[in-house]
């Protein structure tokens, strides 16, 4: 099988914020049903890549391609149509609807329909939850919620966010499945995340970052080994 | 009929058939004109989260805009009134930008505006057009009558528009902005049009209600249609109801102003006092409104 077009490209991109430079430099890549982890300490821009990638920020420079086609100008809901969706780090559900409701406003522009949005709870174990208020979810069930969020929307790309932070054991292993089982479906994935054990389930293909820019490109294990990424995690 | 469609045909009625039997029809048309602006609120308040300090500045653009349709164009009353809505509207476009503000700075900058309109049509230079400071009369079009039902019916097209929104993707998608919107450029909605769009209606709502005001009184002053206090009672009565239902801005508007007319005309100095109690009550106790309560009692509020 030749290798697939990329779905996403993205060449250099930059963002600064005041002195800090949070994104220096970032070239990635990614083809359609593929999972790349972007792993890195704290504030080394993975979450700024994503920020800039999904359009929550704009780029000071570099290219962001979906399909080829420059993004980089378009607002949210623009990239949303063209497939890129997203989760946070701390979900941001709308509080004050229901489950259902969550479902329903991203099902608009989708037309998703009801047996989808039914479908997607029942895949997300939001099924028993529809009627109650978002706001009353406890933390790993509005992680769900969020996804459920961008996944009626259709996504082609799905950017997520720390999914696995703060989640049980048992909550991690069904997140890994669930997000497998979203990749085999033909979405790229690019996850940002802390636990290590957690992206092994997921891919085997990681970029490493350091102040804003890829130190490292390939498999998790040969990062493992690697003098530089070993360095930059342990602080040497 | 749609969710609370029972509602405002009810409110609607109430308000077309008490002239025949109770002799206030002042307090009346007063009471159907704040039940209008509240509405105008809550659609954006309630919908959006943006709290309008100078919404009155859309009511006076909307009493001039009618009144000089009237005087100038030699419009009869009701396109007059449209004209009025048009003008309101014009204003409402021209601010727009002030969505890109949020919270304390988006209320103060709205009052700012709606001072600056005030200042406009009140300019001594401006006589030959506005007539400045020395007021409008419409003495040649007065009637009381028929601007009392051309009230009813902006009553019952600014309770329409919010039934929609209550029971529309449009309605869903606004309070999804008011929540996260973020989130909501993500479920697809271009948040800055949706806004856009609830802030023109409101903008529009008024803009009906102040031609309708300028009709019934045919005589008036630049500061009593720019009234600040305008725009505070409209959001007392709205917050006091409950924003984000039909019913609240409604039930917030009957009780409040009619405590107002209970005791604020004979007694306005006791007035002032029970009103600060009651606001001050309400923040600590009910920041949903009244209608918290009926929630909180697992009663559905349309």
């Amino acid at each position: 099988m030749s290798p697939s077009a990329p779905l996403l490209s993205v060449e250099r991109l930059s963002k600064r914020f005041g002195a800090f430079q949070a994104l220096d430099g970032l070239t990635l890549e990614l083809a359609p049903g593929e999972v790349l982890g972007l792993v890195g300490p704290n504030g080394s821009g993975k979450t700024t890549a994503i920020n800039v990638i999904s359009g929550v920020y704009s780029a000071d420079a570099g290219s962001i391609l979906l399909d080829g086609r420059s993004i980089g100008g378009l607002p949210i809901h623009r990239r949303a149509h063209l497939g890129i969706n997203r989760t946070f780090q701390v979900p941001k559900p709308f509080r004050g609807l229901t489950v259902g409701e969550n479902l329903e406003v991203a099902a608009v522009y989708s037309r998703a329909d009801r047996a989808e949005i039914g479908k997607c709870l029942e895949f997300l174990e939001l099924a028993p939850l529809v009627g109650r208020e978002a706001a009353s979810l406890n933390s790993a069930q509005q992680k769900r919620l969020d996804l459920a969020r961008a996944l009626i929307a259709r996504p082609r790309l799905l950017l997520v966010d720390e999914l696995g932070a703060g989640l049980n054991p048992v909550e991690l292993q069904r997140m890994a499945q669930t997000l497998t089982t979203i990749a085999r479906s033909g979405v790229a994935l690019l996850v940002v995340e802390h636990l290590l054990g957690f992206l092994r389930e997921l891919t085997t293909r990681v970029v490493v970052m350091d102040a804003g820019r890829e130190i490292f490109e390939g498999s998790l294990e040969v990062a493992a080994r690697d003098r530089q990424v070993i360095d930059v995690f342990l602080g040497g | 009929m749609p969710r609370g469609g029972w509602y405002s045909v009810g409110v609607v009625l109430l308000f077309a058939l008490l002239p025949f039997v109770y002799g206030n029809h002042a307090l009346l048309f007063n009471m159907m004109m704040y039940l209008v602006l509240a509405q105008g609120i809550n659609v954006l308040f309630g919908f959006t989260g943006y709290l309008p300090f100078g919404y009155v500045g859309f009511f006076g653009a909307g009493a001039y805009g009618a009144s000089l349709a009237i005087l100038l164009v030699h419009l009869p009353p009701v396109p007059a009134l449209f004209v009025g809505a048009a003008v309101s509207v014009l204003v409402a476009l021209l601010l727009a930008p002030l969505l890109r503000l949020s919270g304390a700075y988006f209320a103060i900058a709205s009052l700012a505006a709606s001072e600056v309109v005030y200042y406009i049509v009140s300019n001594p230079h401006l006589v030959s057009l506005t007539q400045g400071p020395y007021g409008i009369s419409l003495a040649q079009v007065y009637n009381s009558g028929a601007s009392y039902a051309t009230m009813v019916v902006v009553l019952a097209m600014a309770l329409a528009a919010v039934v929609y929104l209550r029971n529309s993707h449009m309605g869903l998608a606004l309070q999804a902005i008011r929540e996260e919107p973020i989130s909501a450029g993500f479920a697809g909605i271009n948040v800055v049009r949706e806004r856009t769009r609830a802030w023109l209606l409101s903008a529009a709502l008024a803009g009906l209600a102040g031609g309708a005001y300028a009709w019934h009184v045919s005589v008036f002053y630049p500061k009593s249609v720019f009234d600040l206090n305008i725009s505070v009672f409209a959001i007392v009565f709205t917050l006091f109801g409950g924003v984000a239902t039909l019913v609240g801005p409604i039930v917030g508007t009957l009780l409040l102003y009619g405590l107002y007319n209970w005791i604020g005309i004979s007694q306005p100095e006791y007035f002032q006092l029970v009103f600060g109690i009651v606001i001050v009550l309400l923040v600590l106790f009910l920041p949903n409104g009244l209608v918290s309560l009926l929630r909180r009692a697992k009663i559905h509020v349309p």
